[in-house]
């Protein structure tokens, strides 16, 4: 069993990795410069490309089934102060994975998570959501009003 | 048979050299890049995903590019990338309902849940070549609409309440059979013909699903729904502290509804068949879903009467990668093979012609 902290942890990886792999790479690029930090590091493993195999459900909710593959790159890092940092996203943009494994070894830190909680991930998040909600009131605007043809006969 | 040949490579170094200048076309027009690809011909780019198996915009650009637009050339270059790749495993199955449209319609109910949002569709257009594109114009912005709306909720939880509709039915224990790792046996599992027809010719299914209506397998589909959008990718990483969003992924979901006369095990309701692609290729997922009907046959306690409802027939054919492999080895050398049956032909036409000689002599005399 993991105690509290270490779910913390866990947890802040997890939202970590979900908020970089969801980011639109420019923004993502664009941010991490703006933030000035560039720490030294060792690659551990990789970077390396391969597959994962995408499941479905029958149905959208049965039985799962593998219904293609999407290229992944996943790679660890370790900073000059030991610390470990580890990624994996779709695609096959190993810079990008690799800042994102920088990143996760920087946030064990507290320190270091404050500043790329508040001046990284933040403005990610927010960039996601005001893409995600333009495609969507972009999809809204399609959205069919029915109207009845009242026939006369009245 | 194959008979080892050597020579021709001169030749073939200079038709590859050929192939390489018809393909960069007339240099004095600038060249595609694969952003233009991926971002102007994105249906292309979709299809070659789909049916290459492979869930990667760039390289699907790459591809389409290298094979000059033959697309089921394409796909054969994506699937043989594929192969140099090694596995990391199985994603957490997308969950659909949760996708992020950008389009969803509804053939059987008119005002459900969440409405009907036609995204960017070619329906309703009226088809006629618009000679403004071909000068090349700045689209209009779209409009946008900031209506809040109920979540877009599942045709088949709809028909569910009622229990007019069979469910999804029960996720088994069992890992089902995976074509891209073990080689098909039939009879197979729904699931393994699911993972063959989602990589299955977009033409081909096209052609079977279209039979189905004509007549051979009819089983009265409706579109219950056709949703389009992105889905969250979740994959299973300890280094990550476990399951971790990796990105999403588009695709295009087709719930099919059909009518059912009921068996005697359950009463009449609607069935449903099923499809999930790469992309936005919505063709691609309402034939696989009509064919995935079709193919349950058996299970539904249907009679096999039509092409359509043959598994054997559907899945062994259904590949293109494999069936342009075995259609275009054709043209490759068969000089021995041929010589040989020129040599039984001949000998044959001789034995005939010995046979009927006498015959003919006999008439003669008479």
């Amino acid at each position: 069993m993991m105690d509290t902290a270490e779910n913390q942890i866990a947890e802040d990886r997890r939202t970590r990795m979900a908020l970089l792999s969801q980011a639109s790479p420019k923004v993502f690029a664009k941010q991490w410069q703006q933030l000035g930090i560039d720490p030294e590091f060792e690659i551990l493993r990789g970077p390396e490309t391969g597959l994962v195999s995408l499941k479905g459900r029958i149905g959208g909710g049965g039985a799962p089934f593998p219904f293609g593959d999407a290229t992944a790159t996943r790679v660890s890092v370790r900073l000059v102060d030991n610390r470990v940092g580890h990624a994996m996203m779709l695609g096959r943009d190993t810079n990008r994975v690799t800042i994102a494994a920088v990143i996760d070894a920087l946030c064990q830190n507290a320190d270091d998570r404050k500043k790329i909680d508040s001046e990284l991930l933040a403005p990610l998040e927010a960039s996601i959501l005001e893409r995600d909600a333009t495609r969507s009131a972009q999809t809204a605007a399609t959205r069919v009003d029915f109207f009845t043809m009242v026939r006369g006969e009245d | 048979m194959y008979v080892a040949v050597k020579g021709g490579e001169k030749a073939i170094e200079n038709a590859h050299r050929l192939l390489a200048d018809r393909r960069r076309g007339d240099q004095s027009i600038p060249e595609l890049t694969l952003d233009q690809i991926s971002g102007q011909l994105a249906l292309a780019v979709d299809r070659v995903m789909s049916e290459g198996s492979l869930y990667d915009r760039e390289l699907a650009a790459l591809a389409i590019k290298q094979a000059r637009g033959d697309l089921i050339e394409a796909i054969f270059l994506v699937r043989a990338y594929r192969t140099t790749l090694p596995r990391f495993g199985y994603s957490e199955p997308v969950d659909t309902s949760e996708m992020k449209l950008e389009r969803r319609i509804s053939a059987t109910y008119k005002d459900l849940p969440g409405g009907q949002m036609l995204g960017p569709t070619f329906d309703y257009t009226h088809r006629l070549l618009d000679p403004g594109l071909a000068m090349g114009t700045v689209p209009q912005e779209p409009e946008q609409s900031h209506e809040t709306t109920v979540k877009a909720m599942r045709v088949s939880d709809i028909l569910a309440q009622e229990g007019l509709i069979e469910s999804d039915g029960e996720a088994s224990s069992r890992e089902p059979a995976d074509i891209t790792r073990t080689p098909m046996e039939f009879p197979l599992e729904r699931e393994t013909r699911l993972q063959a027809l989602s990589r299955g010719d977009e033409g081909f299914l096209l052609a079977l699903g279209y039979s189905t209506q004509r007549g051979y397998a009819r089983n009265h589909p409706f579109v219950g729904e056709v949703r389009i959008g992105e889905v969250e990718v979740s994959f299973h990483a300890p280094e990550l502290g476990g399951s971790v969003i990796i990105g999403r992924v588009q695709v295009t979901e087709c719930q099919m509804v059909n009518q059912f006369k009921g068996s005697a095990k359950a009463p009449p309701q609607f069935t449903r068949g099923y499809g999930l692609v790469f992309g936005q290729s919505e063709r691609k997922a309402m034939s696989m879903a009509l064919c995935d009907r079709a193919l349950r046959a058996g299970e539904l306690g249907e009679d096999r009467v039509a092409p359509a409802q043959d598994e054997e027939f559907v899945i062994s054919h259904s590949d293109n990668v494999q069936a342009t492999g075995f259609v275009e080895h054709l043209k490759l050398p068969h000089y021995v093979d041929f010589q040989a049956e020129l040599g039984l032909v001949r000998k044959m036409r001789a034995d005939h012609t010995a046979s009927s000689q006498p015959n003919t002599d006999l008439e003669a005399a008479e």
